[in-house]
């Protein structure tokens, strides 16, 4: 058990309790779609030759998403707009969803080629793909 | 179904509207396409199930993932002022948007006085 440093302190005995609710719900792999990291969600992979990168951002489109990559630093952005409409005819139950800007960075190797970067917009998933530099693959030299 | 019900899966995020014509849901399901959508309504529940199908290259490895599952699954339970037979269902963009109409005897609706 991990007491708090001040033991009167409601606070932060509150966020231990929150903590160790999370961490039961943690065992269970992200049963909460998108709990860690905020919009959208990346999942990152490796092959020999490129990185791999997968934005879960959906209902947005194509050409109004934002990916740079400078030094090996990814970044995607763009905004979502809220899709609840603001009468006061109707009423909201339930909202989830995220609404707004998002700005998303990720600092992948430096060995990865600027110019072989695909991006695709397919079902709400944008798949980044980086080849790696022609530099860093092994090659054969030729001898005169 | 039963089999399919007990694997473990991400619960999509959603919005609820409701307004006088009947109810409105919009559900992230992203990487889910039309075809592997599943919308169930029996009697009072409705079952919004998703597979993912991204395509991932050979051989890749997985170096970061918050995304962990590749399935979504969320039940809700519906009103009796529902008409379940009057249900539009739209996929756009990994985004669902459902449309449920009031049932006819729920809707607001004047009654005339007759005079004698």
């Amino acid at each position: 058990m991990d007491y708090s440093l001040f033991p009167r302190d409601v606070f932060g005995e509150l966020d231990r309790l929150q903590r160790q609710v999370h961490q039961v719900f943690e065992l269970s792999p992200s049963i909460r779609g998108f709990a860690r990291g905020g919009f959208p969600a990346l999942n990152v992979g490796a092959t020999g030759n490129s990185a791999e990168i997968y934005a879960f951002a959906p209902g947005l489109e194509a050409d109004s998403i934002n990916v740079t990559l400078e030094r090996g630093v990814l970044s995607i952005s763009g905004e979502r707009r809220a899709g609840t409409p603001a009468d006061g005819k109707a009423s909201l139950h339930i909202n989830e969803r995220f609404a707004g800007r998002f700005h998303r960075v990720i600092t992948l190797s430096d060995d990865l080629d600027p110019g072989g970067v695909t991006a695709r917009y397919n079902n709400g998933v944008l798949h980044v793909s980086i080849r790696r530099n022609a530099a860093s693959q092994p090659r054969r030299i030729n001898v005169t | 179904m039963n089999e399919r019900t007990d694997l473990p899966s991400l619960l999509p995020p959603v919005d609820v509207i409701e307004d006088a014509s009947g109810i409105t849901l919009y559900a992230d399901l992203p990487g889910v396409s039309k075809d592997r959508l599943n919308l169930e309504v029996s009697g009072d529940t409705l079952i919004i199930e998703g597979e993912m199908d991204l395509s991932v290259p050979d051989g890749m490895d997985g170096t970061h993932a918050e995304v962990g599952l590749p399935r979504y699954r969320r039940v809700f339970t519906l009103s009796k002022e529902l008409d379940t037979g009057k249900l539009d269902a739209e996929m756009k963009q990994g985004v669902l948007k459902l449309h449920i109409q009031r049932a006819e005897h729920a809707k607001p609706r004047r009654i005339a006085v007759q005079g004698g």
